[in-house]
This record gives C-alpha cells, structure tokens and sequence, in this order.
C-alpha cells in the first residue's frame, strides 16, 4: 500500500512543536498515510506521539504551539487553514476516539444527542435518516438493543460499550481518517481486542484510514500496515510493521521489542515448605446504602476464597476488573475488613478488622506484609521527601536504632537503583519509573516477609515496565520476600509468576503453576483471557514475530 | 536566584500579583507604623483645628474633633490588622480541626460537624457577628469572636472537600500498610496537603474580615470609640461629607486597597499553587 500511486491521504513534514517558553517538544517529524491504510505512532510517554496528532486537529494545549512543518490533509494544508474550514474537517473528516472512556463522553447527555451531534453538524440528512444510521452503526459496533442505547446516558455502560460507542460517534459521519490515541489502554486484556477488531473491521468497510497511536508495541504491530516509532519527539524509524519486527534497525525499536513479555525458565516449587500466608474461604460482602426505608442488599465480592502463599514465592493473581482481585489483595494487608472466612499468617489468625488499639500480632502482620500500589504518582505523599517517605515505614521497626535508620535509607535506595542522592527530593521531580522504585523501597525498607504488589507496573512505559519487573525478581532473589502479585496484565505475569490464580466474578477459577495454566489452561475464562494477548516468537536475527493463541481473531 | 522560590522572583512575577504583594506589604508597614509611631497622639482632641483641610502640620487634614487624620489612619490600621489576623488565624485554625476531623473520620462525627456547620453557614455572616456582639458586647476581642465563627464554616467546608479527597489517595493507604495510627497518617500526610487551599483561602479572608470589621465599627458595633479603627472612622466622618470630604474618602480607600491587594495576593497563590494553571497566559 506505500506505492500507492494516488497522493496521500495525509502527508505530515517536518512538524515541529514547542513549549511557549521555547522548548522543542517535537521536531521534525515526518510521515503519510494513504487512504484506506493503518498505521501505528509507537512512543512512550512523553515522546510527543500524542501532541503530533493532536496538531493535526488544531486541538493542541494552550502551552503548545507549531513552530513549524506543514500538514496537507486530502489537498487542504490544515496549518494555514481558517476556524471554520478547520472545523468541517474536524468530526466531519478527521474523527477521533480518546483514551479514557470513562470521561470523553459527556455524562449528562444521552447517547443519542452526542451520535446525533456529528451528523447534524456535518450532514444534511433528515431526522429519520439520522435515526436510522445511527440504529445501523449502533448495530453494527455490537449493541443489540439499540433503542435502550440511545437513550441511556454513559454512566450505564461499562468501559468495553463505552468505548464502542465513542467509535460508532466518530465513525458516524463517515470520515476519511480516524485517529484513535491509546483507544483501549483503559480497558482489559480481552476487551481490548474485541475493540480493536471492530475498529479495524469498521474502518476497513468504510476505507477509513487510522492513525494510531499507542505505547504498546506488540497491539501496534497485530493491527497495522506500517509503524511510525517515536522517542523523545522524534521519529527514530519508520517502516512496514513485518520489517520492523524482524529487522530493528534503530537501537530504540529494539529496546522496545526486547521489553515485550518473555517467559523465563522456572523457578524452583517452593510449595513443599509451610505456607507464609494462608487464606481460607475468605467472603468480602460491601454492605449496600441505606435507603429511607431498609437498606439495599449487600454485595458480596469475594466468594469463599483459598489460597496459599508459601516463603520466597510470587503468585499471580489474574483477572479482568471487577473479578475481585484488588479487595482480595486489599483484604490480606489489612485495608478492607472481611466478613467471613480467616487469614493466617505463620499459622496464626489474624483478626478481621483493624483494631484501633493495635494488638502484637496485627502490628508484626502489618510489617511483615507491606504493599506496592499501583499508581505511582498517588501513592507517595507529595509533600515527603524520598528519603522522610522511606524512613517512615521504619518507624516502628523496633529492632532498628534510630541512629542507623539513615544508612538503611541509604542502603534500600542504592538497591532499588535510585542511589542516596535521591533521599533529598521530592516526589514530582521523579518519573513514573522512579517513583514507582521508590514505592518499592519503601515497602521493602523493613524486610518484610510479604509484599502485596496491586498492578504495581500497570501505569508504567513497556520499557520501564521490563526494568521495574526485573528489579523486582533481583530484590526477591536478594530478600527472600513471598509476594501475592495482583495484575490484569498476562504479559506480565508470564515474566515474574510462579503460581498464578485466575479470578472471575469473585471467584478462583483455575489456579496452578504458571507454565502449566498459560500452556494449558482448562477454564474457557483462562481460554479467553489468553487469546487476547499475543505470543512473541524470536526470529533468527535479533527480530521477532507475532502470533495469537488459540486461533484468530473472531474465531476466538 | 536560585534559592528563591520561582513565585518570589520579580522578572516572572504576574503583574497583578506583583501589585497585591505591594499593596500588602504597604498595609503591613503602614500597621507596623501605627503600632511603633504616630505624628501626633491620635487620641489627642484640638477643638481649635478641627475639619481642618490638609496642611504642612497636618498632612491628611484633622477630624471633628481636631485630631490628626494620618496619625488616626495609622493607629487604625494597626488595630484593624491585628483584628483581622486574629480572627483569620482563629477561624483557619479551628475550621481546619473541624474539617479534619470530619472528613477524615465521617461517619457521625461528620454529620454531627457538617450540621452544626451548615446551621452557621445559613446564617449571613455579618448578621451572625451582629448578633453575637449584641450579646458579647463590643470590644476588640469579642468582634474577633464573633468575626471568627462567621467565618469559620467555609475554612471547615474547604478542609473536609480536601480531605474527603487525600483520604483516597493511596500514599494514605500507604501510610497505614506501614503500620502507622490513624492520628500520625491524618496529621502527618492528609493535613499538610490541605495547605494550598488553606493558603488561598486565608489570603483572601484576610481582606474579607478586614471589610466585615470596618462594617461593624460603622454600624456602631465594632471597637468603641475613640480608640480609631478604618470602619469607626469612616462611619464618623458621614456628617461631615459637606465640609470635609477627606474625613470619609482617606478610610473607604485604605479598605478599597487593603480588600484589593488580599484579593489580588490570593488570585495569584490560587494560579501558582495550581500545577494546572501554571504555564498558560
């Protein structure tokens, strides 16, 4: 498709952006897209993969201007032109589907207004007409019962409809290109490739062309014709996806193929020792909001649940969201009381909830099990230094003289990669990486026996993401710490798990040794969660290829 | 330059906060003066001079009773200053306590604070003052009573908002797998983090209860003469519009100014406190 002999649908050149205050955010990047034709923008964040894409619409931040490069959109230079042609372009033209789903829908009109928006702007069609294509779309971007659709609002929808219904709003008015920036980044494993295949199956009928852009390089590669990959606001290769995939040529596009999930060779069962940590029919019940009269009925998350953690060992806990696996992480540290059920932890039960007045067991409990949460930028306290955030959780380590509290800050720091300088500063003037090494020091300053890890790479680069995991096997070979470790993400769990446990609908589904659930899976939910991810195979030559499990897409 | 904070240096500074910091700073010197030095004893009557125009002996003119306007103006400022810092200083205090408490513990505590909170608020806040001086008796301390509970509710809404959101951030749930108490995570990680809107919020308080006070001294119920603050001398000047019209302008502008330059100073701690708004215009 790149020796198109027709011009190019759009064709980008040397676009540079810059801060107002003169910083160069992107620069000079070039590339074109031929009608009909998908291609993916890789980067991490901050690349600038987002901010070029956005100036193709003119929706850049207020901050951000175009210091240079034209734009020619199907003949029209989009840089010199007014508001208004910009505008009949933009929706009409150009449609694009955001990341979050959860917040580009306007919550308080109903989806039939924000469908019926685009065509009325862009279209002449009359009411009816307009009725029935959007009936069509709806339809055909896989809701069934589209008259309740229409006229429900976004907050009855899950993420997955949610985001189906964005694509149907942007492809409603039938544009030449779509953009769609990080379109299911927000979503699970196994939504993620139901969307992605409708909004490839959808362009490829109406000869759309997609833009599109993503940190994730093995979904990039599954889905486009050629790959655009982007570091620090510079296109640093460009290529057919096939190529770049078996012959990498620039060092930065192998840095990003070697950071997709690979399986290590397994460890050693360390299931014969007593287990560390025990839990037994454990039930989580929220109890529902009272109302003027009564109280709604409680609901249960977490259904008679069992599982074991034995020392130096790191189980997986899998699942889409909703299955319950966060309140079973947050339940054994403590943080969500249990309803039924016991958690032992060397043999010793520990108490349901949370005493005010901390009795020895619970507070022994509660250092010897620390966490590692997801979100990085949430989880430390802003107003701490890294050094006063890691030496609060030696506290209450009474076997520490207060006196060589410095040199275990110092000495956590250095093994966590970050080294004592860092002890001074503040958690905004570090990236996400770092700060997520420094929640990880912070949870294993006092040598826990036991760390609960909630999605603790989730927020993190693909690269980063590799880094983070293998710091952590190094620190678990070094400490000897068991670690229950919560995550959506099977690419991820592949790499570090020895165990892994599959949870649907606040339930164990299938548990075993990880080769042995990922090899062959008995729950049709493992099945599916699995098909969703793709399998890497190296390739002579440093390159790789792609394949899925279980079949090809839809016949999954 | 370096070691300044970027909001302090001049050359980046925003014109309109450079120009709220001026003003403050002049209010506060102004105060300082007050409170150290007068020209003339501001208490000190001289029947000859009186409604005297502004003069080389008395350069802001004299008032109905001959006294001399700038030295009065001075010792004024210095009252109304320390009313108002007090009285700021109570409210966030107290509001800040409550407000923690409330949205950190919820449960009854919150609903116990938040309608006793709400019963206040209802009130309008100088009708409330009003009411409590009726009671309390006008003097220096019992306005900064009265002024204080007025405006106590909206410190305790703007901490519990705050909090209500920190208490879910996780580095709080941090705090607690680390084994700390509810007390040091409450007091240690949700409480400094309510600064920024604290600060804001007392900057421009500040000038607010500057204005409620001379509000008060002009209804008669504020600090009784002849001690001199801006609202008493103001309200005393309203006979006299006709003959001497500096008597009534000099003490409207020093609050005008006053309420401008808190206003101002706060609009620009706002913008600079928010991460979100730093870098645009």
């Amino acid at each position: 498709m790149t020796q198109s002999p027709l011009p190019p649908l759009l064709s980008v050149t040397g676009l540079t952006l810059g801060l107002r205050q003169g910083r160069t955010l992107v620069q000079d990047v070039s590339f074109s897209l031929a009608r009909g034709e998908v291609i993916g923008l890789v980067g991490e964040s901050g690349s600038g993969k987002t901010m070029a894409a956005r100036a193709l619409l003119n929706l850049l931040p207020p901050a951000i201007t175009r210091t240079g490069g034209t734009i020619t959109f199907d003949g029209h230079d989009l840089t010199t032109l007014d508001p208004v042609a910009m505008r009949r372009i933009r929706g009409a033209r150009i449609g694009m589907v955001f990341q979050e789903p959860m917040t580009s829908l306007n919550p308080a009109l109903p989806i039939r207004t924000q469908l019926e928006e685009g065509l009325i702007l862009h279209t002449t069609l009359s009411a009816p007409e307009r009725h029935q294509r959007m009936v069509d779309m709806l339809m055909r971007v896989g809701i069934a019962n589209t008259e309740y659709c229409l006229n429900a609002y976004p907050h009855q929808f899950s993420g997955g409809m949610r985001q189906r219904i964005m694509l149907a709003a942007a492809m409603l008015p039938r544009p030449d290109l779509l953009l769609a920036d990080e379109p299911t980044t927000a979503l699970d494993a196994f939504v993620q490739r139901e969307v992605l295949e409708l909004m490839l199956d959808l362009t490829r009928e109406n000869g759309t062309a997609v833009l599109m852009i993503s940190h994730d390089l093995s979904m990039v590669a599954r889905y486009t014709d050629r790959v655009v990959v982007m570091q620090q606001g510079v296109v640093v290769e460009q290529g057919p996806t096939q190529d770049l995939l078996l012959h990498p040529r620039h060092p930065y596009t192998r840095t990003l193929l070697d950071a997709l999930p690979r399986r290590p060779a397994p460890r050693p069962d360390k299931t014969a020792t007593p287990p560390l940590v025990e839990v037994r029919d454990l039930v989580v019940r929220y109890p529902g909001r009272r109302r003027l009269l009564g109280r709604d009925p409680d609901k249960q998350v977490l259904h008679d649940v069992s599982l074991t953690v034995h020392p130096g060992e790191t189980v997986a806990l899998v699942g889409g969201s909703g299955s319950g696996k966060t309140t079973l992480g947050r339940a054994i540290a403590g943080l969500t009381p249990v309803t039924a059920g016991s958690i032992r932890f060397r043999g010793a039960p520990l108490p349901h909830r949370p005493p005010f007045r901390q009795p020895r067991v619970w507070l022994d409990w509660r250092l010897d099990c620390q966490m590692v949460f997801q979100d990085p930028y949430s989880s430390l306290d802003p107003r701490m230094t890294i050094g006063a955030a890691v030496g609060e959780a030696l506290r209450h380590d009474r076997t520490l003289p207060a006196r060589n509290r410095q040199t275990r800050i110092d000495e956590i720091l250095t093994e966590v990669g970050l080294g004592a300088a860092y002890a001074g500063r503040y958690p905004h003037e570090l990236s996400g990486g770092q700060r997520q090494r420094v929640a990880i020091a912070r949870a294993l300053a006092r040598r826990p026996a036991f760390i609960v890890a909630d999605e603790p790479v989730s927020a993190l680069d693909m690269t980063v993401q590799k880094q983070i995991l293998d710091l952590f096997t190094q620190l678990q070979d070094h400490y000897g710490f068991a670690c229950l470790f919560i995550s959506h993400d099977l690419g991820v769990v592949e790499q570090i798990a020895d165990r892994v446990m599959v949870m649907h609908d606040g339930r164990i589904v299938e548990h075993g040794p990880c080769h042995t659930v990922f090899d062959s899976p008995q729950h049709p939910y493992t099945r599916q969660l699995l098909s969703a991810i793709p399998m890497l195979e190296p390739q002579p030559g440093g390159g790789l290829s792609l394949r899925w499990r279980y079949g090809e897409p839809g016949s999954a | 330059m370096t070691a300044l904070p970027s909001f302090l240096r001049l050359r980046r500074m925003q014109p309109n906060a450079l120009l709220g910091g001026i003003l403050m700073l002049v209010l506060g010197l102004t105060a300082l003066t007050g409170l150290l030095w007068t020209p003339y004893d501001p208490l000190k009557i001289n029947i000859l001079q009186r409604l005297a125009g502004p003069s080389a002996a008395h350069w802001l003119g004299t008032d109905e009773f001959g006294r001399d306007v700038l030295s009065r103006l001075l010792a004024g400022a210095a009252t109304s200053v320390w009313i108002s810092l007090l009285t700021v200083t109570c409210a966030v205090t107290t509001g800040t306590l409550f407000g923690l408490s409330a949205g950190f513990l919820r449960g009854w505590p919150d609903r116990i604070i938040m309608a006793c909170n709400d019963a206040v608020l209802a009130f309008p806040g100088i009708l409330l003052a009003l009411g409590l001086l009726s009671v309390l008796g006008a003097s220096k301390y019992g306005i900064i009573l009265a002024l204080s509970l007025a405006y106590m509710p909206s410190v305790v809404r703007v901490v519990r908002g705050a909090v209500l959101s920190l208490r879910e951030r996780e580095f709080v749930e941090a705090s607690r797998v680390m084994g700390n108490s509810e007390l040091y995570t409450m007091l240690r990680h949700v409480l400094p983090n309510c600064t920024a809107p604290l600060i804001v919020l007392a900057t421009s308080m500040f000038g607010w209860v500057l204005l409620s006070e001379s509000a008060l001294s002009f209804l008669g119920l504020g600090v009784p003469p002849p001690a001199p603050t801006w609202g008493n001398m103001l309200a005393a000047s309203r006979p006299y519009i006709g003959q001497a019209v500096w008597l009534g302008i000099l003490p409207g502008l020093c609050i005008s100014l006053t309420l401008l330059g808190a206003n101002l100073l706060g609009d620009a701690l706002r913008d600079h406190l928010d991460p979100r708004l730093r870098g645009l215009k």
